[in-house]
């Protein structure tokens, strides 16, 4: 699914604990025009419930979450 | 005529009130605790709440104050107390505790050891972060008068205040999140 997704800027956050991945995809997100995808990686298991609960507040979208093994990919695209 | 005019005027009035006291989208914690532990735990919800579009004030109290103190500035012309304060409490956030499995210190290393290999931002990294994000920091005032700080031997901070607790409660009566540390 979504393999069209045309991402603009991609994130490493491997390793990072909280609450550094929201803070980095924060940051990250701004750094896109509006519409735009960012592609973050993280392996603090945390993110599963901490990113989609910044996007909800923040609005942004969570188009894609991914799972290879402890490596967990989002596709978060810019809403405003 | 006149009648409707003062009943628009109260209800301007009513309103600016209103504004005034409706909950901004923002952080207020008290931070009294000077644990390491306990400060990690408020630094890390004041950039968590930057990073989710609110802001973020914490104000330092009681045993939170010495935290903020700067290892490397000495002020002289203290009196008697004011030196023994000094000497006895922690001077920064290299200098702070675990609140719990103390163990003469050495709980404390162990964690910070852990911290490292499990790549958690130490507490000095964390008021960096905060500071680069804004983070806001109150120093109350009372407390440091009453352990005989001086302005001048905290910490360089782009976003810091002094203040006492009218301060602390106008931002908090302004915030949706408040927390006591």
């Amino acid at each position: 699914m979504n393999q069209e997704i045309k991402v603009r800027k991609t994130l490493d956050l491997k390793g990072l604990a909280c609450p550094m991945p929201v803070v980095k995809i924060s940051k990250g997100i701004k750094e896109v025009e509006v519409g735009e995808v960012i592609e973050a990686h993280t392996t603090d298991p945390g993110s599963l419930t901490d990113v989609p609960a910044w996007g909800r507040t923040t609005g942004h979208d969570i188009v894609d979450t991914r799972q290879d093994g402890e490596v967990i990919y989002f596709f978060i695209r810019r809403t405003s | 005529m006149q009648q409707v005019e003062e009943k628009i005027d109260a209800l301007k009035f009513q309103l600016e009130s209103m504004q005034r006291r409706s909950p901004e989208n923002k952080l207020a914690m008290v931070v009294f605790s000077g644990d390491l532990d306990k400060v990690l735990a408020a630094l890390i919800m004041a950039s968590g709440a930057v990073a989710m579009g609110m802001s973020a004030v914490l104000f330092f109290t009681f045993w939170g104050t010495p935290v903020l103190r700067d290892k490397n500035k000495n002020v002289g012309g203290k009196d008697l107390m004011g030196n023994m304060f000094g000497a006895m409490l922690p001077k920064g956030a290299t200098d702070v505790h675990l609140s719990q499995m103390k163990m003469g210190g050495l709980g404390t290393a162990m964690m910070k050891s852990l911290m490292k290999k499990k790549n958690v931002a130490s507490l000095e990294e964390m008021f960096a972060l905060a500071e680069e994000l804004g983070v806001r920091i109150v120093i109350c005032e009372m407390s440091m008068d009453l352990m005989g700080f001086k302005r001048e031997e905290m910490i360089d901070y782009k976003h810091l205040e002094f203040g006492g607790v009218a301060k602390f409660l106008e931002e908090a009566s302004t915030s949706k999140v408040q927390l006591f540390i």
